[in-house]
């Protein structure tokens, strides 16, 4: 039982808002030293994991390109076209994402990423989309035009890929079951992920929407 | 040689962050002067020549960042950037053509995915490189705006950028301590071994809160399909494809409303200049249960 006393530090911390990178080493600390590691060993785990995992963080090779681009209008420029289209809206235009991103990703298509998409072009779109249709946006409302920027790169992401036969979750998914005795293949996982990939579409299109919604029902009683 | 690429790519984040810490270090009103550009540079080492430091010697590392972030030392230096005024007017300037370099990371990482062996993250960082040539080439900027604006937007993410790979380090040491042993028998000595309907439950909503904790699918799928999964769900008669693939979805929407899972909430959140860091996962929170409710149904009805 000790050994969860990781999971009770990231809960309690958490809740604090406490710093997170401190609570996350803490953490790691307690619950290294509940199982009985030394230091020593405590301090290869972390760095080797955190080297195995460098991958996470690739996006910095980006941020060149993005940056100058940003200096020099991208973002404006992506607001000005969809702000010329009056029937496009942010929940319009989210959904849309959600679709095509969840389509990419069950063709294995690593079309998207909230560097890539969503920043330089997704919510500029939003932002100009939102400014034509529903006025300036006060600042709760922008924060949560953003929070929705982010959450429609994570649905599509999150549910389309594992209808692609060879992602990572399928093969993982494979692997366990063939481990503990169920030989099952890789094409049935991936057709059984279909519904859901299906019903996620759905269920975040009614968020976005319901956000249009919210905005103009605030417009026209303001 | 996917493997030399791969370092390559990581020695240009490496690079990356050392520009981070140059700029902090010589910025004239860069606040925590040692500490920001500490970090940066350690980072930067740790990209760089990290596959090549003893791992313990990493770990050191890791600790003396966590304990610069810890204690705000850290801080965003404040950058020179272009107004809006003369954002408005490049924009329509130069008009569409912003969009081909933005364009052409995702062009060049799809197409190199896809259609050679090297794999999606070389061609992320080709793409990156033929974004950044395009990008030169279209807005004639110099390269001293390159290394100035990726430093502000570095800074701008801050310490949470290392918080992906430190919950990762994080998991590891959860695995090895066998955290995950404890939490399935835990809920096993609590399940009547013969519900399907309760079983169900448990394994999906097991999936979600063990990926809550751990911020990663993956790790929890094991782990909940060995201690929940076979005993009250598979051993009951459920098809096993799809009552697993549904599990691992249910894990997903764990993923959606935890902190843990930072690349995807926290630092997107960074990314994306949110004032408030949990302002995605709010948003994912509703959807993400009623999804995890429609696993629990889907399970149900399609795999007996």
């Amino acid at each position: 039982m000790l050994k969860l006393i990781g999971i009770i530090i990231i809960i309690v911390g958490f809740a604090l808002k406490l710093d997170t990178i401190a609570v996350v080493v803490i953490a790691g600390l307690a619950t290294g030293f509940a199982a009985g590691l030394s230091f020593n060993q405590i301090l290869t785990t972390l760095g080797d994991a955190f080297i195995t995992n460098r991958y996470m963080t690739v996006f910095f090779v980006t941020l060149p390109a993005i940056g100058i681009l940003e200096c020099y209008g991208l973002r404006e420029r992506a607001a000005y076209l969809i702000g010329k289209m009056r029937s496009v809206t942010p929940g319009r235009l989210f959904a849309l994402y959600t679709t095509l991103r969840t389509l990419a990703a069950a063709l294995s298509l690593r079309l998207g990423g909230h560097v890539q998409f969503i920043r330089p072009l997704i919510l500029p779109m939003a932002e100009g989309a939102a400014k034509t249709n529903f006025g300036e946006l006060d600042e709760k409302d922008l924060e949560e035009l953003k929070g929705l920027a982010g959450a429609t790169e994570n649905y599509g992401n999150f549910y389309g890929q594992n209808v692609f036969v060879a992602s990572g979750g399928v093969l993982l998914i494979v692997g366990v079951l063939k481990e503990l005795g169920f030989n099952v293949g890789a094409l049935a996982v991936a057709k059984a992920s279909i519904p859901i990939a299906i019903i996620a579409v759905i269920v975040s299109a009614v968020q976005f929407l319901y956000f249009d919604r919210k905005l103009a029902r605030k417009k026209s009683g303001a | 040689m996917q493997n030399i690429l791969l370092e390559l790519l990581y020695v240009m984040c490496g690079i990356v962050s050392f520009i981070a810490a140059y700029y902090a270090f010589t910025g004239k009103e860069q606040e925590c002067r040692i500490g920001t550009s500490l970090f940066w540079t350690i980072l930067g080492i740790i990209f760089t020549i990290g596959k090549y430091i003893p791992k313990n010697v990493v770990g050191a590392m890791i600790l003396i960042m966590a304990i610069l972030a810890a204690f705000k030392q850290v801080r965003i230096g404040k950058f020179y950037t272009s107004s809006p005024e003369f954002r408005e007017k490049k924009a329509a300037e130069i008009g569409d053509k912003l969009f081909v370099p933005a364009l052409a990371i995702a062009v060049a990482a799809f197409g190199i995915a896809q259609f050679t062996k090297l794999g999606g993250l070389v061609g992320l960082g080709i793409g990156a490189l033929v974004a950044l040539l395009l990008s030169f080439a279209t807005t004639g900027a110099r390269i001293n705006e390159a290394t100035r604006e990726s430093a502000r937007l570095l800074h701008q993410v801050g310490p949470a950028s290392i918080l992906p790979q430190l919950l990762a380090a994080l998991g590891a040491l959860f695995n090895t301590a066998g955290v995950g042993e404890v939490i399935s028998r835990g809920i096993g000595a609590i399940l009547p071994a013969d519900n399907i309907t309760l079983g169900v439950i448990a394994y999906c909503v097991g999936m979600a809160l063990f990926t809550v904790i751990m911020g990663n699918a993956f790790a929890a799928f094991a782990v909940i399909t060995a201690g929940v999964g076979v005993p009250f769900v598979l051993n009951q008669g459920a098809d096993p494809a799809v009552a697993a693939a549904l599990a691992m979805t249910a894990g997903y929407c764990g993923t959606l409303m935890t902190p843990m899972a930072a690349n995807f909430n926290i630092v997107s959140a960074s990314i994306l200049e949110l004032k408030d860091k949990y302002m995605i996962i709010k948003k994912q929170i509703p959807v993400g249960i009623v999804l995890l409710i429609v696993h629990i149904i889907l399970m149900l009805v399609l795999a007996f």
